[in-house]
């Protein structure tokens, strides 16, 4: 169950970049045609599609690129707007978006590095949220000592929700897809608890928390009249971190070598059990940061909603960046495109946002399959019919899953 | 916490259980009584705890069981002791423990548990029968689930994918319930929405041989998006394709008359009976059938499968497709039993809870029907407790769960072992 770990130059060259243009490709064309198929002029132009089928195809074509275009000029480029601001706003709220999923995602690709299957990002950004909240509102400081704390307090808490599966793991051989399953369950509901009692705003009877002081807040970078806020560039930095910790470091390296092989790795000296604490305390301390990003940067108060579903979606963005922090971090922007611009579609042309959770999976799903993508587009040569190789997905190392 | 004496997580899964008591059952048994003793016992809150047996409409009506609190505390925390010491004495024999000594213990301290919370609420009287017939029904899309699971993880192929069937049998049950008014046609289109996500995972997993955690996470969102999307453009519509037909109860002449097993066992839908028959199969055909133990062979060592004959991925593609049939099954629960409708991700992560009822349950179909009621019974808990007033936060009671399962996986579990190939693609040499 080994595979020689490759540096992510030829794993790029391996997979083919044109296999993920194809890939993205393919998805939105499925999408489109899941659009096509449900929009209501369509089907009530099939009706006689035999007579003038014309009429159809022109209704699905509208169908679909209105609801691409409304995409578009919600994730990238308003050129609809009349002002400059307007323009491009959508962009920084791409960024915005993109923030607390990039340090999630990174954090779960950290884990996927050492084997770890880390399904548990929601539970840890939850939980690095109410250390943050927490911070923010009982303390008096000034501006960048309180913020300090915050992140402090904020990867204190995903490191916290972190270390407690890689402790078990390491431990008992419990199973980390199940316990951060668990830990999420567990986190929402002690959020619940919380947002009730402790963390609850003065004078509100709905779970929500007070706003943090002005101190405890990101700055906005461009103004009051964007959301885009300093979290994003800490998010840089942490990608730039991560890059230096997979790359470059001792622990890093040591990452690898048990995610690659976690019996040669401890054969060869190296301390399994530091290393899947730490990959793990270091996975989760990534997500409380994108906690802190979403309550004191974004949204400005704790409430239920506040992980949405970014620690799922940073799964998905993990496994499109390869695990690899500048691939999250290019995946990210695209998931952080997704969010933005799907907000607008569904407003602009009524087409459900769900569509892009179905994108999303699927580009995925055939990045992770280049033979069929390729098959898909005919690219297959016999050659490479013959040699079926097994293909690893995405990043993803040898031990992930059954536990060998 | 050097590498020497750490028990490694991936040698745990190869050696073989030892005789003799683990360290880490006798700290669960140790902390288990002392929890009694103190909670129970010590702290009691008095008083007497009421479990209504019967409901008003019963035509048997049966007292209502009146439990003095503090003397049951000290019955139940004595007798944990008591095990406990038991349990002791067995370890310095060097003697295993019997089987139903876990049980007996977990059963006596789950009664204790719900003594002692009833005892606290503001109304110290609960339905016992409402917290059962609840609890099964509960239960019902996560045995369904797990046993689905169970299918594809027996010959090797890691189903996280479970959700998506259950939410994909869900909406198709809705929808082909509403298409063609029939129930049976409802339950077909449900098993067939659950084979439909099963062989994208066989076309992925085992074709493509893409890692099988990946699939199976990436299949959730892209149910999750699909139905969400359908719900949005097709089934909100007015065609009226989200109304499928209501399954009812069909009780079984006099059986459904018997005082609590009646009104529990024998009044159910026919998903409700067909989750028994499922088990019961199931565990039969694994443990007793040719069938099983060619499936189990190639969870188990496919090389050595393949070598006499056995077609490794073929039986993984059948048994995928299958176990989807019965999780999609399952799902029809939510949108013909549960609610008669389907709305956006309605199965709310029951599929997850399923998965850690199957790894708790040990890979068995028996354990994991006995740990999906458990999950049920804690779920229900929580709204029977909160109807009551309890004092415990709902939010607490809402965790049990899930501490329960970490709990179970870290400390008793930990040590059984997945099929040996389980997330392992098989490429004949």
């Amino acid at each position: 169950m080994s595979s020689p770990t490759r540096t992510p130059l030829q794993r790029l060259r391996r997979s083919g970049a044109l296999v993920s243009v194809l890939a993205i490709l393919a998805s939105f064309i499925v999408g489109g045609l899941l659009i096509a198929f449900t929009d209501k002029a369509t089907t009530a132009a099939a009706g006689y599609f035999f007579a003038r089928p014309t009429d159809m195809l022109a209704a699905a074509w509208d169908a679909v690129a209105g609801a691409y275009a409304a995409m578009f000029r919600g994730a990238v480029f308003n050129y609809d707007a009349t002002s400059f601001v307007g323009m491009v706003h959508p962009l920084t709220e791409t960024l915005t978006a993109a923030t607390p999923l990039l340090t999630a995602a990174l954090g779960v690709a950290i884990a996927f590095r050492a084997g770890l299957f880390n399904i548990g990002a929601q539970g840890q950004l939850i939980l690095g949220a109410i250390f943050s909240t927490w911070v923010g509102f009982t303390l008096e400081l000034a501006w960048p000592l309180h913020l300090l704390l915050v992140v402090l307090g904020a990867l204190l808490g995903g490191a916290l929700w972190g270390g407690i599966v890689g402790w078990l793991k390491a431990r008992t051989g419990a199973h980390e897809v199940i316990l951060t399953i668990m830990l999420n369950y567990v986190a929402l509901n002690l959020l619940g608890y919380l947002l009730n009692n402790a963390l609850q705003r003065e004078g509100s009877t709905n779970p929500v928390s007070p706003v943090v002081n002005a101190s405890a807040q990101y700055p906005l970078l461009l103004g009051s009249d964007f959301r885009l806020h300093l979290g994003f560039l800490v998010a840089v930095a942490a990608t730039a971190f991560a890059w230096w910790l997979m790359n470059r470091s001792t622990l890093g390296f040591e990452i690898r070598a048990v995610g690659a092989n976690r019996a040669a790795a401890r054969t060869s000296g190296i301390d399994t059990f530091k290393v899947t604490v730490l990959a793990m305390v270091i996975a989760g301390a990534l997500a409380g940061l994108s906690g802190a990003a979403q309550v004191n940067g974004t949204e400005k108060f704790l409430s239920e909603s506040i992980a949405a579903s970014i620690g799922f979606d940073a799964i998905t963005v993990a496994l499109l960046g390869r695990s690899n922090p500048i691939g999250v971090f290019f995946a990210a922007l695209l998931f952080g495109a997704f969010r933005a611009g799907g907000v607008t579609m569904q407003i602009a042309t009524g087409t459900p946002i769900d569509i892009v959770l179905v994108v999303q999976s699927l580009i995925v799903l055939f990045i992770a399959a280049p033979p069929l993508v390729r098959a898909m587009f005919g690219l297959n040569d016999r050659r490479e019919k013959k040699s079926k190789k097994p293909k690893r997905a995405a990043g993803a190392p040898a031990t992930v899953g059954g536990d060998q | 916490m050097s590498t020497r004496t750490q028990t490694a997580p991936a040698s745990a899964s190869n050696a073989a259980p030892t005789a003799g008591v683990g360290r880490r059952s006798l700290i669960l048994y140790s902390a288990g009584a002392l929890i009694a003793l103190v909670l129970f016992a010590l702290m009691s809150p008095g008083g007497t705890a009421t479990f209504r047996l019967s409901a008003a409409s019963d035509a048997f009506q049966i007292p209502a069981l009146a439990v003095p609190v503090t003397p049951a505390g000290w019955v139940i925390a004595l007798l944990l002791v008591a095990g406990t010491a038991y349990v002791f004495s067995l370890r310095r024999a060097g003697r295993g423990v019997p089987g139903w000594v876990p049980a007996v213990f977990a059963v006596l301290f789950v009664s204790g548990v719900l003594i002692w919370m009833v005892a606290e609420a503001t109304n110290p009287s609960i339905s016992l029968l409402s917290l059962l017939t609840g609890t099964l029904a509960l239960a019902l899309p996560m045995v369904y689930g797990s046993m689905g699971g169970l299918l594809a993880e027996r010959t090797g192929v890691v189903n996280i994918a479970i959700e998506g069937q259950l939410l994909l049998g869900a909406f198709a049950a809705a929808l082909g319930g509403s298409l063609s008014g029939s129930l049976v046609g409802a339950m077909v289109s449900a098993a067939v929405g659950g084979v439909v996500v099963s062989s994208l995972l066989t076309l992925f997993a085992v074709k493509y041989q893409v890692n099988q955690i990946i699939v199976g996470v990436v299949l959730n969102v892209l149910v999750s998006g699909l139905t969400g999307f359908l719900f949005g453009t097709l089934l909100s519509g007015d065609a009226g394709l989200n109304s499928p037909p209501r399954m009812p109860n069909l009780p079984i002449p006099l059986l459904s008359e018997i005082p609590i097993l009646g009104p529990l066992l024998f009044n159910q839908t026919v998903l409700g009976y067909l989750m028994f028959v499922v088990v019961a199969v199931l565990w039969v055909g694994l443990y007793k059938t040719r069938w099983g133990l060619r499936v189990r062979a190639v969870g188990e060592h496919p090389k050595a499968a393949d070598t006499v004959g056995i077609k490794v991925n073929r039986t993984r593609v059948m048994n995928v497709l299958l176990g989807g049939a019965v999780a999609g099954l399952g799902g029809s629960f939510y949108t013909l039993v549960s609610v008669s409708q389907f709305s956006r991700d309605m199965t709310a992560g029951t599929g997850f809870i399923a998965l850690a009822a199957l790894i708790f349950g040990r890979w068995n179909p028996i354990g994991a029907f006995l740990a999906s009621l458990l999950f049920g019974f804690a779920t229900n808990l929580q709204y029977v407790l909160s109807q009551a007033g309890t004092e415990v936060p709902s939010h607490f009671l809402a965790m049990l769960p899930y501490v329960i399962t970490i709990l179970a996986v870290a400390g008793l579990v930990g040590a059984s072992r997945a099929p040996a190939a389980s997330g392992q693609p098989y490429t004949k040499d």
